[in-house]
């Protein structure tokens, strides 16, 4: 890697968050916002690992057409608790909850979240929640897909339907507490200097995120306790047979799904935006661009809902309207892509793993919002909703997207985290392994989901062969690129070299204290006199003085 | 059957060319731009390698011409997505007239289809090809999907409600369905096969099987009359309920002033729910039939309803003068 050019052999600080206190009591009344984040990793890191196992077991299934490992009813299972376990419990939490619990103080310059109580209280919700969902899991499994649709979940399924629904609707408190938390401390204990347009674009990515934890989450809490109270007592909200509409359902879980897409897509935006200007040693290109096509994002997000719904019998006139919103929302999106592409123009760039991951993002995110595009355009989503053609498209925006932005940030900030570097060459191995397995696994469920493959099947016809076999051998990498760092990462925090405070180095002021941080973030509160992602006033940083900007526009997006 | 190595299935519907070309289309501009992004990354990367250790980068900040720029084309091309694909939906969501309606009822996990004739299919759906086909679909119990990949063509079939698809086949052959909306248990193996027919052989497939105990006509009569309905819709229009006579198709007078049309919809809503939509002139008397027949039932009934097209219709009396009036 490319090694700063000031790194005499660093020293551990001597008191940081980590040693401030010890015991098991410490950890779990804990209101330092970066040892919830660990918390949350932790937990988070479970239940990635339970719902690969269940990914896992779904592609050996289809490796032949009549299906090779469970029975239909165990199939069901296992797609569903893969969904529930991803979306809710890995997806939606990971960023947000671990690396911005660790990160929006820092970033700000404050000294904890401005509800430090809650916090932990938002953790211990979470898993409450979780545990009602494990405990669906064990107890009769859950077969309902992890949209619910009723009425097949509220009066069908012979699963343990109601546990899971209140986990989930218990989680919901933990989201909303969390986008609560965020917003009051990015509005009120911003550093000195830190003014909005100082701010990391992290940080507006988080934000726009709050929001919609705040506004969309009760709407899926409200909805799926609808489900439940169908279910225990026979109340006729989504069920025809007594008076309700299984249409109504779809419209107030999408109201919140969709957006949920973009909680989970926004904070990996908002990492790719770190590491992109960090390893390019210059200022983002269109910061105001990037920051208010976030905003833009959750606005517009909400408006969009009813493209899930095109082939219910819904209104040609609704259809019509979500389209053109659906198209929209797409612009935001590829503001995003041009501005990062644009900032590597002229830049002085390094191969140093979290970039990696941040182009690898770029790549794959590229092909999943390309492709909702196809999923938005009326005449053809008659053909393609329903196949794998959707099972591919939302894979390359939450696994493609955003995982690659999760564990990309997790690279970038581990040494802030830990205190330690991880070993670069296996780092980057793996990025490629990742990268490399994602598509073999992906790809082929477009080509599957044009020839008619639908999704949610246990078996197919035999000519779909082909296709699921690269799918599943693309599967047995993509399985090899997230265990490796699950070691390697595992193994630095004991062995790794240590850091120093600034080790890439990035501009930002989490990177102005010691790694690990002390307890209270930083010694002396910090104050800002720089723009952001700003390497030409920085002498602190060690390096050279940069070129004056050229005179010609800069043209970087082809 | 396609084979293996073919990118799209067989196209064997009206809809199956506009599709395709809509793909087309967006596959063109998607791998453009995806081409066109990702080599300027991988160029970038490449060009603009760090040098040295304590190297930076030039610092640009932006241009407003170019954001300017990705902004608006984006926004056209996409424009230009959204109108062909509107263009193409509308067309599928308004079926033409004298289609062929061929009624198709959903359950875990099966399909049941009836021919106009009453002809009946499990898992199976015979069409002659170059013919309009109407599908109207009902759901026994959850969420289903009817799904003909080679036709293009699917549609949610939702318990409580009617929903219509329509589609021209346009080659003779076997298709596969399937069940596109999970369904629950056996959700993989509710499919069948549609079967796309020279019309004399669909005519002959028809006249070769079907039977008086099939038909719908028959069958609605009986039903008609077993659950009393016959007690209070008396053709003559004296009975305390509307005369059903020469009602199917044409606009009914309401107690609030509206007008209905009485489709098959309307139909089956003023059976389950009998006081959603009072008839000008009439009292709330009807009982709901909710829970008590099945979809195919309803099917009957309406398929008799339709039958009384023929009868003679009565005397306008109170506010049905316009009740039976025809489209």
């Amino acid at each position: 890697m490319n090694s700063p050019p000031s790194s005499p052999g660093h020293q551990m600080p001597r008191e940081h968050y980590l040693n401030a206190s010890y015991g098991i009591r410490s950890w779990l009344l804990t209101t330092d916002h970066k040892r919830i984040a660990l918390l949350y990793l932790a937990s988070v890191t479970f239940f990635f690992f339970v719902g690969g196992v269940f990914a896992t077991m779904i592609r050996i299934h289809l490796l032949t057409p009549t299906g090779y490992l469970v029975t239909p009813e165990n199939y069901n299972k296992l797609f569903t608790m893969h969904g529930v376990a991803m979306i809710f419990f890995f997806l939606i939490p990971s960023i947000p909850a671990v690396l911005g619990n660790f990160l929006v103080p820092m970033m700000i310059g404050a000294k904890d979240v401005a509800f430090p109580k809650i916090n932990l209280l938002s953790w211990y919700i979470y898993i409450t929640g979780g545990c009602f969902v494990l405990y669906s899991f064990s107890t009769g499994g859950l077969d309902t897909g992890w949209t619910f649709y009723t009425p097949l979940s509220s009066v069908y399924s012979n699963s343990a339907v109601t546990p899971a629904v209140l986990g989930i609707f218990i989680n919901g408190f933990s989201s909303i507490l969390t986008g609560l938390n965020f917003v009051v401390t990015i509005h009120t204990m911003r550093a000195p200097g830190m003014t909005w347009f100082r701010l990391p674009l992290f940080i507006w990515a988080q934000y726009a995120t709050s929001i919609i934890f705040i506004l969309g989450t009760p709407v899926i809490a409200i909805t799926l306790l609808l489900a439940g109270l169908e279910r225990m007592f026979h109340l006729g909200f989504f069920n025809p047979a007594l008076g309700g509409d299984p249409i109504l359902f779809q419209h107030l879980f999408w109201f919140y799904s969709h957006p949920a897409v973009y909680i989970m897509i926004l904070p990996a935006m908002g990492v790719v935006s770190e590491i992109i200007p960090t390893f390019a040693r210059k200022p983002i290109f269109g910061y105001s661009f990037i920051a208010g096509s976030s905003i833009a994002i959750a606005v517009i997000g909400f408006l969009v809902w009813a493209h899930h719904m095109f082939l219910t019998g819904q209104s040609t006139y609704s259809a019509l309207a979500f389209s053109l919103l659906s198209y929209l929302v797409a612009i935001p999106s590829a503001v995003k892509v041009f501005n990062w592409a644009s900032t590597l123009y002229k830049g002085s760039i390094s191969y140093d793993t979290p970039m990696l991951y941040a182009l690898g993002f770029i790549g794959l995110f590229l092909i999943g919002g390309l492709t909702g595009l196809f999923l938005a355009c009326l005449g053809l989503d008659i053909h393609i909703h329903d196949t794998y053609f959707v099972v591919a498209h939302f894979h390359y925006i939450m696994v493609g997207g955003a995982v690659m932005g999760y564990v990309g940030g997790l690279h970038f900030w581990w040494p802030k985290i830990t205190g330690k570097l991880y070993p670069e060459f296996l780092a980057r191995l793996a990025a490629v392994i990742l990268f490399v397995g994602f598509n073999l696994t992906f790809f082929p469920q477009f080509i599957l989901g044009y020839l008619g493959m639908p999704r949610r099947y246990h078996n197919y016809p035999p000519e779909f062969q082909v296709l699921n076999v690269m799918s599943t051998a693309g599967a047995s990498i993509l399985a090899l690129g997230y265990l490796l760092p699950m070691i390697y990462l595992t193994w630095s925090m004991r062995y790794g070299k240590v850091a120093g405070p600034n080790p890439w180095p990035a501009t930002g002021l989490e990177w102005r204290t010691d790694s690990p941080p002390p307890a209270e973030n930083f010694h002396v509160t910090p104050e800002v006199d720089w723009e952001p992602y700003d390497y030409s006033n920085r002498p602190d940083l060690g390096l050279a003085a940069p070129l004056a900007p050229s005179p010609a526009p800069a043209h970087g997006d082809d | 059957m396609q084979s293996q190595l073919s990118l799209y299935p067989d196209q064997a519907s009206n809809f199956a060319g506009s599709v395709d070309s809509l793909m087309t289309f967006l596959t063109l501009v998607s791998v453009f731009f995806s081409f066109a992004i990702t080599a300027a990354i991988v160029y970038f990367f490449f060009k603009f390698h760090r040098k040295k250790p304590n190297e930076v980068g030039v610092p640009i900040h932006g241009n407003m011409r170019l954001e300017v720029a990705w902004i608006v084309i984006p926004f056209l091309l996409a424009m230009v997505m959204y109108g062909w694909g509107a263009v193409v939906y509308v067309e599928y969501r308004q079926p033409p007239k004298d289609t062929l309606d061929i009624y198709v009822v959903a359950k875990q996990w099966m399909w049941k289809a009836q021919q106009p004739t009453g002809l009946r299919e499990i898992n199976e759906l015979h069409v002659p090809v170059g013919r309009d086909v109407k599908l109207i679909l009902a759901s026994e119990d959850v969420i289903h999907d009817f799904f003909v990949p080679a036709f293009r063509v699917k549609m949610d079939v939702v318990p409580g409600r009617y929903n219509t698809m329509w589609f021209r086949p346009t080659k003779v052959g076997r298709y596969h369905f399937f069940c596109a909306q999970y369904c629950g248990t056996n959700h993989a193996v509710m499919g069948g096969w549609v079967t796309v027919m020279e019309p004399a052989d669909y005519a002959a497939w028809l006249s070769g099987s079907t039977g008086a105990e099939a038909d719908p006509v028959v069958l609605g009569e009986k039903l008609f009359v077993e659950r009393a309905c016959a007690t209070c819709h008396i053709g003559s229009g004296l009975g305390r309920a509307p005369s059903l006579n020469g009602l199917y198709a044409g606009k009914v007078l309401l107690a609030d002033g509206s007008t209905a049309t009485a489709d098959d919809a309307y139909i089956r809503e003023s059976i389950l729910q009998p006081n959603a939509k009072i008839v000008a002139g009439y009292q709330p008397l009807m009982p709901s039939f909710q829970g008590q027949l099945t979809e195919e039932q309803i099917l009957a009934l309406t398929a008799y309803i339709k039958s009384l097209q023929s009868q003679p219709v009565p005397a306008k009396r109170a506010g049905t003068a316009t009740a039976t009036e025809k489209k």
